[in-house]
């Protein structure tokens, strides 16, 4: 089933084409990887879908349902969320409010002023979950603004996360960030994908992480589309790995 | 592991209760051993502490630097000097209660065109905005008493059943009037202390953080800092509503930017990145400015240069580098 | 017919002044950054050195060509004074958060309003004299004094002054370039401080300068920084801060407007200012002529 359709969507900086008349599709329930060189524009296309730029032209379908000129308040609503690129985070408040402020905002509750945060057992119980599922339990009380680079991107996937949205977009969730963290970040979103909960979007420049975890493989060259396939079927074209590898792959 | 993590620690709310009450308790028992003069003093002190504790909200917690919160503080002090004027109240209670609204309409008025904007251009509009309140109140002067200000006399408190007539009625009123302010102040302390660390006063201070990731967070950014904005000028126009009884008297004055400087300066002075500095700031500046106007004619330039001084060397204030010396000696006394 | 001659000339004498304290307010903000809050005060003060000197300079027997020429000396010592309170007051907080600029720079405007009130006093300080030795002119069967048409003569000359200086000076290149990007320009070897100290000078000379010429016609008085900052920056919200273009319309369009206020609703003029500058803001916050 299609989650998220783009159809001909075009995005135009001066001279450079960031998106080229994009026909993007996601299935429901799949791990998909957005890979190409950098100025592919992938970070363009995820823009365009979450709100962030606005299309010169093309629609954006979220289940039949068309999004193009919807805001961003709007999208995240119906159930779009994206990590960034650079980090960014909430640096003045703990871990664990990083992680509850997604689920308040999510449930309506942000506004509620006469009741402390703490004392919602629903939030909390569940923002210890999502910390558990990310290893940050045991930082729950540290200030965001003073976690290592590795934990602020663990942290960061794991806000957008918490939103427990249908489609998550994830951009270079694991660029600067050590193995251990990265197989725990990509372990976290392939689970909750195969559990059927989330569908989600990967952009990555780590091939390993890219055909281990996806269940499909979409690549990008100046804008278009260049490939879109299976794991297998990419590494069977040639072509498409001297581009992203540099040389064709051996069986 | 993961329940008890799971559970709220209350150890450290106790003591925060309990230092908050002996805070309260000291607070109480000190007219008997400061005299009058001291006492309507720190009166003066606990009303400074509610309005900077209002604009912090605004500051401290949600990002956005007010320079016209004097405008609100105003609001409060005139609308009592109106009612016992134009419709002869002069209970403390309605004062209180017809007073509070009015606050909250003005700055909820100003608080939706001022919100649009972050930084520089909000810090401009608000003190524009606040400047338009100021000029229609001198032009308007048969209505508002102009630069005379408007008296009012002292007020009945609890329902009228406490009033201050004849001899000794004085020093009658300065020490109920404290114990009254008092008591509100403990309330408006509550209450901020709930909100800001509601849902909500996370809230502010994530948009505060990051404004681009709230957004992303489904947070209607807008909305939150118009209710900040709300509640802030509501807390300034209760204190000048406790003000204007305790002065005898209001004036455009209150209403000038200069007068929100001084509002600034406190949170500055106590710490603004903090809950209470702006208590602490409050009080504190209340005896400097009160010290430093009797001892010299050119306080303002003594304020100046405090303040430059302040941002200089000291820009987490009182409360912060205490806060942050305690955390020294903390560390030091683990190493030793 | 006439009266609405002299009603433009007043505007016109009006923006020129405006135009000097909110172009200098832009210029700084443009290059810097930063929002000067003690800028009126520093036109305030242009005054009052101004007329003071020419004071001094009328009782020792100087004639009145001479006075004049104090004018920009005036402006010049509030140039000086920005010399010295850039490096040392404003540098340590360009990489802090904005709110302390803005309350240091408050700090030194009741520093400074102080300041005037403890040399000067609270009496006002005039400068007729240089006014006077201007001959008035005829407009229709009205007398109009000379001098507002001098003050309309230096706003010209500084726009036009201020103009080329951006535009077709070298220095014009290195103070765009580093408000542009600050460190890109120091890595090319700009010494970004001299640049930021100079721009800051002529902004404050730009102050002084309002404030000098406008002496001789209204007198200096204590609280006249405050009214002008406020105006200073409703003209630069109207015209878009960090525009020179924006400095001229915008104050031209308060100046037209305050006459026409004076004219028709003297009460509330202050208010029709202020409510104007909250509704560009609402519509248009970086003004007509201003970038974020």
């Amino acid at each position: 089933m299609i989650l998220l359709r783009t159809i001909d969507l075009r995005k135009q900086f001066g001279e450079t084409r960031a998106c080229d008349g994009v026909n993007f599709t996601v299935n429901k329930g799949e791990f998909l990887s957005l890979v190409g060189s950098n100025g592919a524009g992938k970070t363009s296309l995820v823009n365009l879908i979450s709100a962030q730029l606005t299309p010169d032209s093309g629609r954006i379908l979220l289940e039949d349902k068309d999004i193009t000129n919807a805001t961003v308040y709007e999208r995240i609503q119906a159930g779009i969320a994206r990590s960034f690129q650079i980090v960014n985070l909430f640096d003045g408040l703990s871990v664990f409010d990083n992680v509850a402020l997604s689920i308040f905002s999510r449930d309506g509750k942000a506004v509620k002023m006469a009741s402390l945060a703490e004392h919602d057992r629903e939030v909390r119980e569940e923002s210890f979950e999502v910390l558990g599922q990310f290893g940050l339990q045991d930082k729950s009380r540290v200030l965001a603004g003073g976690l290592a680079q590795g934990e602020r991107k663990l942290l960061d996937v794991a806000v957008a996360y918490a939103l427990r949205p249908k489609l998550l977009f994830l951009d270079e969730p694991t660029s600067g960030v050590s193995t251990r963290d990265k197989t725990q970040i990509m372990d976290t979103v392939s689970s909750v994908v195969r559990a059927g909960t989330v569908t989600a979007v990967v952009i990555e420049h780590d091939m390993d992480v890219v055909f281990r975890y996806s269940d499909r493989i979409v690549m990008m060259h100046e804008g278009r589309f260049l490939a879109d396939g299976t794991p297998d079927e990419i590494r069977a074209n040639n072509e498409v790995a001297s581009i992203l590898l540099g040389a064709p792959l051996s069986a | 592991m993961r329940a008890d993590v799971a559970q709220i620690s209350y150890r450290p709310k106790l003591m925060l209760a309990v230092a908050a009450i002996l805070v309260l308790i000291a607070l109480a028992l000190l007219p008997s051993y400061i005299g009058l003069y001291q006492t309507q003093l720190l009166t003066y002190g606990l009303i400074a502490a509610i309005a900077a504790l209002g604009f912090n909200l605004l500051l401290g917690y949600t990002g956005l630097l007010s320079f016209g919160h004097s405008a609100f503080f105003g609001v409060g002090a005139y609308s009592v000097a109106f009612l016992l004027r134009y419709a002869e109240i002069h209970s403390m209670e309605l004062y209180i209660a017809l007073g509070v609204p009015i606050a909250a309409i003005a700055s909820a008025l100003f608080g939706y065109i001022c919100v649009r904007h972050t930084r520089i251009f909000f810090g401009i509009l608000t003190l524009a905005l606040s400047q338009v309140l100021y000029s229609l109140v001198l032009s308007f002067f048969w209505v508002t008493g102009g630069t005379d200000g408007l008296r009012v006399a002292r007020p009945t408190l609890l329902a009228g059943m406490i009033t201050f007539t004849g001899a000794g009625s004085f020093q009658r009123f300065i020490e109920a009037y404290y114990y009254y302010v008092l008591a509100i102040f403990a309330v408006s302390v509550a209450i901020m202390w709930v909100i800001v660390h509601s849902p909500f006063g996370k809230t502010l201070q994530a948009i505060r953080d990051n404004e681009t990731r709230a957004r992303f967070l489904g947070v209607r950014i807008r909305r939150f800092r118009w209710l900040s904005f709300l509640i802030s000028g509501t807390f300034t126009g209760l204190a000048g509503i406790l003000w204007v009884p305790l002065n005898g008297l209001t004036t455009p004055e209150v209403m000038y930017w200069t007068f929100s400087g001084e509002i600034v300066f406190t949170a500055l002075l106590g710490g603004f990145r903090n809950f209470t500095g702006p208590i602490v700031g409050g009080v504190v500046f209340t005896y400097l400015k009160t010290y430093a106007v009797a001892s010299t004619e050119y306080w303002q330039l003594l304020l100046g240069i405090v303040l430059v001084l302040l941002v200089l060397l000291l820009p987490t204030g009182i409360v912060g580098a205490l806060s942050a010396g305690m955390k020294k000696l903390q560390r030091k006394e683990s190493f030793a | 017919m006439a009266i609405l001659i002299i009603q433009i000339l007043n505007s016109l004498f009006y923006a020129s002044v405006l135009f000097l304290i909110a172009a200098g307010l832009s210029l700084i903000f443009g290059v810097m950054r930063i929002v000067n809050m003690a800028h009126g005060s520093l036109y305030a003060v242009g005054a009052f050195v101004t007329a003071w000197l020419v004071g001094r300079a009328v009782a020792a027997g100087a004639p009145v060509a001479l006075a004049a020429l104090l004018i920009p000396v005036g402006a010049a010592v509030v140039a000086l004074i920005g010399a010295i309170i850039e490096p040392l007051l404003l540098r340590p907080f360009y990489r802090r958060a904005e709110e302390y600029q803005l309350l240091v720079t408050f700090g030194l405007l009741l520093i400074l309003e102080d300041g005037m009130r403890f040399f000067w006093g609270g009496l006002p300080l005039t400068a007729d004299p240089i006014m006077d030795a201007v001959p008035s002119i005829h407009i229709g069967n009205l007398i109009y004094p000379g001098y507002y048409l001098v003050v309309i003569g230096v706003g010209v000359l500084a726009a036009l002054a201020l103009w080329l200086v951006i535009y077709r000076t070298r220095f014009g290149v290195l103070l765009r370039a580093t408000s542009q990007d600050r460190r890109m320009a120091s890595a090319l070897g700009l010494n970004v401080g001299l640049v930021y100290v100079s721009a800051f000078a002529i902004g404050c000379f730009m102050a002084g300068l309002g404030g000098a010429i406008i002496v001789p016609s209204q007198a200096a008085v204590l609280g006249m920084g405050i009214d002008a900052l406020v105006l200073a920056f409703v003209v630069v919200v109207i015209g878009g801060l960090g525009s020179l273009q924006g400095a001229l319309v915008g104050a031209l369009i308060v100046s037209f407007v305050r006459t026409a206020g004076i004219q028709f609703f003297p009460e509330i003029e202050l208010a029709v200012l202020y409510l104007i500058a909250a509704l560009v803001l609402l519509v248009k916050p970086t003004g007509l002529f201003g970038s974020a």
